[in-house]
């Protein structure tokens, strides 16, 4: 299956790509990395006449198109929210599709053939809860944790994976893991990644409402879907511990990571040294960790 | 009265309502032991099937002769309580309601002990009333069926035509020379669009045809009297001074006549001439001359109608006719108007300032541009216009407080058909809560709000001013708090609805009340929202509050029902609990004639005594009180009753 | 032409339509599904804008019917099918078995007194319980009770030993039969249908408020309740008594915070149509809530304020004056936050984002129309919109009229309406019969006008 890493999961995300490709070969899915792949276009942009800002995405389509696959599957909920978008532009516009392709004359024309999906979508309708949940080899049973979305994977509601205002992919994959899943009102919420140059305070302040929510509701961990919103809250937490007190701090792990130590991959090959937060030693105390060498320690 | 007093008292919880506050079981403890009272008990709602059987049951085996029932106000069980009193051989005059919940209860919550003591007190004098009263018998009278319908609007005409279909004679009264009111001079009604001569033309035709509608145009209601089932109504049909069996409708007249005044049907968009021929669908066949503005009637000795019409049928003399109509109810819907410009600092005046029905007429295929939507200051197709909602409603200050509920959406509809019109134009709607709140208007307006170059603004206007072509508005984008500026060439002002003005006079006439802006006042807004307090007088339609054409035909037709209901029976029974005049006593000095406000007492001039019309007497009591001899009575609420209650009150 | 009518729906509508043609002269059969007459109407605290006790206005019309010499009163009872035209139609009625014989039964109370079967009372809207014979409310006209089938034990007894299950036998009670002075419990009670020809018929169905459960986004939380739960603890006769008190731990919430269009005028989550009594009931609710609860804050969300009628724009006015906070803009989202709701929503009036600490949450839920009404409506030969509405032959100038001749609408049946309103129309419907009574014929075309 055509996979699509963009940037984040090269650099900052490693723990996500490399648990991702590990757990999903233990499910039978080679995910295959897209050649010649290029920056997604990082941000859709909603100007009218701002064609050249989608030629980024619409060139990686093409680079799908040519692989002669139907399908690509990212990872990173910004890379598959401009993928899906652009996509939809060249679906349903059909002066703005001409208008691009004839601006890429040195590319094959791209006609709006390839379904952009997240990993989300390949395991809950390609593979099914039901398939998956015969793989689970290490049920991950006591762990505690609240879902968190970010605004991505859900809106606007044409791109969306699941309900907008109510996505419930990533509790049912979670709950198919073994995984004690905890009622969290903000898992769509803004992190407020967007406005970390502009107003770093409002930032500090989203997330200490989500993760003080997800600490008040008796999570363990906090998991998510988008390597930024990863990003984010981990990175503020000491800023949040700083700014309120009184803030033990919440380790944030990918859903691929949990995917991956549940079909019986090894812990070194989730990376979780590279997670914020003491995320082994949550998985240790509650015995999920299977005897093999530590590699690496928690932050 | 010499008969032996077996008084029950009978007291109710109303569920929590009482019993929460007053301590029942004490209250019939303590009554039990009181003089003349045989029975006492309480239930927990004695209005209930079992709660009258507990009375019924009482009365039989007690051989009670009177009943006290303590327990809500007398408007709402009185009548329950008299019909199982009565159906047990009690006069149901002979039945008391001591008031323990709306008097006592509700005003005490929280203190027991004198909300109790209180409740022993009021039922105490009403076993001490009760033991004075007589045993009455309503008195009956004739009922004429037939109906006065006042104002042919589209209520006045739905009312009529339902009274008329139920099989009874009415008699429609309309001041102007054409029937079908303000929905005629609608463009289009929402949602959908339907030219209202189309609509209702056979609406129309039925009423101007109908062999039991009678209909008086250019005709008031000059003087009413009576009584409900049997009131006598003087009207006054102006002189037209054409006669109307001659003319044959050619029109020469209207090419002659000199005078322009501006068409009321136009909204002063046009011009019409001081004779006048109605439009055939909208009327029966009735030219008139308008004598306040014709040249002859004002000094002038033009005749130029006269010598135009082939059939000599100008005659420029004559005189009001007085019609007198013998009817059992009437029906009152005058209508309403667009509250008068003002506030000029705000709207000044200018020609191309227009209100929602100016608009309408604007956009109308038969209005004064042929239905092309042109300004009337150059008869420019406007490419911008402005409607600004709520002018004047919610607006206590400049206006009136009330919101005039069909605005909303009228705004919404001409945006829409000036759109059509227009197809390049742009139009912008300053509204302040987005009011579309009946079947389909919600989907309506938000077709229009998607329509392209209709914008929705959400703030107030805070200056209208001409500025050379254009004419400029100011206003406030509350959603974007930013001030916004618009120059337009039109705008639209959906004034707010008010009641006509000679609405108040007529209130008058019918002896029915209206409200502080004008508006008649029903019994009661929530179960008698068509009735008014005069019993026998209902009303329909935008003359009681603002509403739009379904309301205002609903509001018809269940004046209608009232109508028909009350039709149904061969009389009509009056409440005995009225005034009497001991002639012995009284001096005829006149004090009770001026303090009735039905106007039925007078003086009998031959023995100098006061006289009640007991038909129109309500049983007020105005009289009784202002007798300085005690020489007229109210039957059942006699000063010694007063002072038996006094007694038992402050002891 | 059959001078009879029969009226569907036992509310304040029917209610209204029944006593006018009924005073008019004329027999009616009113039919209402439920065990006793009164509708919603009976089950509010107090009604906008004169805050009028509705047990004060309304148990007389209810008294007035159970009494009226020319109405004929089946409650528990369903229109079942419908032949024949205007003038003359034959239906067929559904008497649903009561268990009682309501010839013999007194309305003492001591079988409902007595029962051990509970279950959630549909008066209270939930919020509290009664017992499986029961009537509805003390006021219920007819004040005779009916065995509810689904929960009486004794019958879940005899289907557990026709049916010859398995498992634990459940309980033969049977103890308000052992109870009742007259016996008057009939076990062998059966459904019946009674056949009756009639002239015309009036549709007053009513409504249903949305289920909470339709919008996700507010909490499933027993503090989050609807207007109609609201109005039963804002009653004094309610199972509160009028005191004010959160369900989840009966504490006296401190922050109210009320909910507009919830549901409504939301095309993608609920019903594209305004259901224009919320405006309304919210601002009286927060008024009675600020009369029970001085020191209480309540803030109301909103879209636009929807107070057309007499008297209610100076009602809200006075809502506001009174301390209530309004706030333009819609709820995003309602959840639970230890002891608090936090209810989250944006002010568009100053563009920011709104944070509101509620101890309980009062939703005004959309008005749906009533249960079954499309099924009615096909039984009826009539139409109705996408939402169940019944449809009026012309929304403009024949609002009462359904589309079929000799069948009327009334109330909240034809679209959401208030209560003067639904009076107006039931006494319009009315005024349609009489005049069609008034005709020596019957003609399935229309009469000279309508």
């Amino acid at each position: 299956m055509s996979y699509y890493p963009g940037c984040t999961l090269k650099t900052k995300a490693l723990n996500f790509e490399a648990s991702a490709i590990a757990a999903m070969a233990a499910l039978g899915v080679n995910l295959v990395e897209l050649p010649r792949w290029n920056c997604c276009g990082t941000v859709y942009s909603m100007a009218e006449d701002d064609l050249a800002h989608h030629i980024a995405p619409v060139r990686n389509l093409v680079r799908v198109s040519e692989q002669g696959s139907g399908k690509v599957v990212t990872l990173c909920s910004f890379c598959y929210n401009t993928l899906k978008r652009a996509d939809l532009l060249m679906r349903n516009s059909p002066e703005k599709r001409d208008a691009i392709n004839a601006f890429m004359d040195e590319e094959i024309d791209y006609q709006g053939d390839v379904e952009v999906v997240h990993l989300l979508e390949v395991l809950r309708d390609d593979l099914g809860w039901e398939e998956i949940a015969r793989e689970v080899k290490v049920p991950l049973e006591g762990l505690k944790v609240v879902p968190y979305y970010g605004c991505t994977l859900t809106r606007p509601q044409e791109a969306a994976i699941d309900s907008v205002e109510n996505p419930t992919v990533l509790q049912e994959l979670l709950r198919v893991l073994g995984v004690t899943v905890l009622d969290f009102p903000l898992a769509t919420e803004c992190c407020g990644s967007f406005e970390i140059v502009s107003r770093p305070d409002s930032v500090t302040e989203r997330a200490y409402a989500i993760l003080g929510m997800a600490l008040r509701k008796g999570a363990e961990a906090i998991v998510v879907s988008c390597p930024l919103c990863a990003h984010n809250l981990g990175q503020q937490q000491p800023k949040i511990a700083e700014k309120y007190g009184n803030f033990p701090g919440i380790p944030i792990i990918y859903f691929t990571q949990l995917l991956a130590l549940a079909v019986g991959i090894s812990p070194e090959l989730c990376r979780f040294d590279l997670n914020f937060g003491e995320v082994e030693a949550l998985l240790e105390k509650k015995g999920l960790l299977p005897q093999c060498e530590r590699s690496g320690v928690g932050e | 009265m010499a008969r032996q007093v077996r008084i029950g008292v009978f007291v109710c919880h109303c569920g929590n309502n009482i019993a929460g506050t007053v301590d029942v079981k004490r209250v019939v403890e303590e009554l039990s032991h009181y003089p003349g009272v045989v029975h006492a008990e309480d239930y927990m709602y004695m209005c209930s099937d079992p709660g009258q059987e507990i009375m019924k049951k009482a009365i039989r085996e007690k051989s009670l002769t009177g009943v006290v029932n303590a327990n809500c106000s007398p408007t709402l069980h009185q009548r329950t309580f008299r019909r199982v009193a009565e159906a047990e051989g009690i006069n149901p005059y002979r039945v008391e309601i001591a008031n323990i919940r709306e008097q006592c209860s509700w005003p005490h919550m929280g203190d027991r002990e004198t909300a109790t003591r209180k409740a022993i007190a009021i039922i105490k004098a009403a076993v001490e009333k009760l033991r004075l009263n007589m045993e009455l018998t309503p008195s009956v009278t004739p009922l004429t069926k037939r109906a006065l319908v006042i104002g042919a609007g589209i209520a006045g005409i739905q009312a009529a035509l339902d009274i008329a279909n139920g099989g009874y004679e009415v008699v429609l009264v309309e001041k102007d020379i054409c029937i079908g009111g303000r929905v005629m001079q609608l463009a289009g009604t929402f949602p959908g669009m339907e030219r209202p001569d189309y609509l209702l033309a056979s609406r129309l035709a039925a009423v101007t045809s109908h062999p039991r509608i009678r209909l008086y145009m250019c005709s008031e209601i000059e003087e009413v009297s009576g009584y409900v089932g049997n009131f006598d109504v003087i009207i006054r049909q102006k002189v037209g001074y054409v006669d109307k069996d001659r003319c044959n409708g050619c029109g020469l007249c209207l090419e002659k006549c000199p005078v322009s005044v501006p068409s009321e049907y136009e909204c002063g968009l046009s011009q019409r001439k001081a004779i006048r021929i109605p439009f055939p669908d909208m009327a029966p066949f009735n030219p008139v001359i308008d004598a306040e503005h014709c040249l002859r009637f004002n000094g002038g000795q033009c005749q130029a109608c006269r010598e135009a019409c082939p059939e000599g049928a100008v005659e420029f003399s004559g005189e009001d006719t007085l019609i007198e109509e013998n009817v059992g109810i009437i029906v009152a819907a005058p209508g309403y108007d667009l509250l008068p410009a003002g506030e000029p600092e705000i709207y000044p005046e200018d020609p191309d300032i227009i209100d929602g029905l100016q608009f309408e007429r604007i956009l109308s295929a038969t209005g004064p541009t042929g239905g092309e939507v042109r300004r009337p200051s150059d008869s420019k197709v406007p490419r911008e216009v402005v409607f600004i909602s709520c002018v004047g409603s919610r607006d206590p200050e400049h206006g009136v407080p009330y919101c005039s509920r069909v605005c909303c959406m009228y705004v919404a509809k001409q945006a829409l058909l000036y759109r059509r019109a227009v197809p390049d134009g742009q139009a912008y709607i300053f509204y302040t809560d987005m009011r579309s709140d009946a079947k389909g208007f919600e989907e309506f307006v938000q077709g229009v709000m998607d329509e392209g170059n209709i914008l929705y603004l959400r703030g107030e206007v805070s200056r209208v001013f001409r500025d050379g072509d254009k004419i400029k508005v100011w206003g406030v984008d509350s959603l974007v708090e930013r001030d916004v500026e618009v120059s337009a060439d039109l705008v639209v002002l959906a004034r707010a609805m008010v009641p006509r003005p000679t609405t108040r006079e007529l209130a008058r006439r019918l002896n029915i009340a209206s409200d502080e802006h004008g508006f008649l006042t029903e019994a009661h807004i929530k179960l008698r929202p068509v009735e008014s307090l005069t019993s026998g007088i209902y009303l329909a339609g935008t003359a009681q509050w603002p509403r739009d054409v379904p309301d205002t035909i609903a509001s018809a037709e269940a004046a209608a029902c009232k109508v028909l209901s009350l039709f149904s029976r061969e009389e009509l029974l009056h409440e005995p609990t009225i005034a009497f005049v001991d002639e012995e006593v009284c001096s005829g000095c006149g004090q009770c004639v001026a303090s009735c406000a039905y106007r039925a007492i007078d003086i009998d001039e031959g023995r100098a005594v006061a006289r009640v019309n007991e038909a129109l007497c309500e049983g007020c009591g105005a009289c009784a009180a202002i007798c300085p001899s005690s020489a007229v009575q109210l039957r059942n609420s006699t000063p010694r009753q007063f002072f038996e209650i006094i007694d038992v009150a402050s002891g | 032409m059959i001078k009879k009518a029969l009226v569907i729906g036992g509310g304040v509508a029917g209610i209204q339509a029944a006593l006018d043609i009924a005073d008019g002269g004329y027999q009616v059969i009113l039919v209402e599904r439920t065990p006793s007459i009164g509708g919603h109407m009976a089950q509010y605290a107090e009604v906008f804008p004169t805050l009028d006790c509705p047990q004060c206005i309304l148990t007389p019309k209810m008294v007035d019917v159970g009494q009226h010499p020319n109405i004929t009163l089946l409650t528990y009872a369903e229109l079942q099918r419908v032949s024949g035209e205007a003038g003359n139609f034959k239906v067929e009625i559904l008497q649903k078995a009561r268990k009682v014989d309501h010839t013999k039964c007194t309305g003492c109370g001591t079988c409902w007194q007595k029962c051990p079967a509970k279950v959630p009372s549909e008066y209270d809207a939930g919020i509290s319980e009664r017992t499986a014979i029961y009537i509805p409310f003390p006021q219920a006209v007819p004040a005779k009770p009916v065995i509810d089938t689904g929960h009486c034990r004794y019958i879940r007894y005899m289907e557990f030993i026709e049916g010859g299950e398995e498992g634990k036998k459940p309980p033969q009670c049977r103890i308000c039969e052992q109870l009742c002075p007259v016996g008057a419990i009939d076990w062998e009670q059966e459904d019946q249908i009674v056949t009756e020809q009639v002239g015309a018929i009036v549709v007053a169905t009513g409504f249903d408020l949305m289920p909470i459960e339709r919008l996700p986004e507010y909490a499933d939380d027993p503090d989050v309740i609807d207007g109609i739960q609201f109005e039963r603890m804002l009653s004094p006769g309610g199972p509160t008594t009028g005191v004010v008190q959160r369900p989840s731990d009966k504490q006296i919430p401190r922050e109210v915070v009320f909910v507009s269009c919830a549901g409504s005028r939301d095309p993608e989550h609920g019903v594209p149509h305004c259901s224009r009594v919320c405006c309304m009931y919210l601002a009286k609710q927060a008024m009675l809530y600020k009369h029970a609860v001085p020191d209480g804050q309540a803030h109301v969300f909103y879209i636009d304020t929807r107070t057309t009628g007499k008297g209610y724009e100076e009602f809200l006015q006075r809502t506001k004056d009174e301390g209530t906070v309004y706030l333009r803009g819609k709820v995003s989202r309602i959840f639970r936050d230890g002891d608090k709701l936090k209810v989250m929503g944006v002010d568009t009036l100053s563009g920011k984002q709104v944070e509101v600490s509620a101890d309980m949450v009062v939703l005004g839920m959309a008005m749906l129309s009533s249960e079954g009404s499309k099924e009615l409506a096909a039984r009826l030969g009539i139409a109705t919109n996408e939402q169940g509405f019944f449809t009026e032959s012309h929304i403009k100038i024949d609002p009462l009229e359904s589309t079929r001749p000799g069948i009327y609408l009334a109330g909240t049946a034809q679209g959401p309406k208030d209560i003067p309103d639904s009076v107006a129309q039931g006494s319009g419907a009315a005024s349609k019969v009489l005049g069609l009574f008034a005709q020596s014929e019957s003609t399935s075309e229309k009469m000279v006008v309508s």
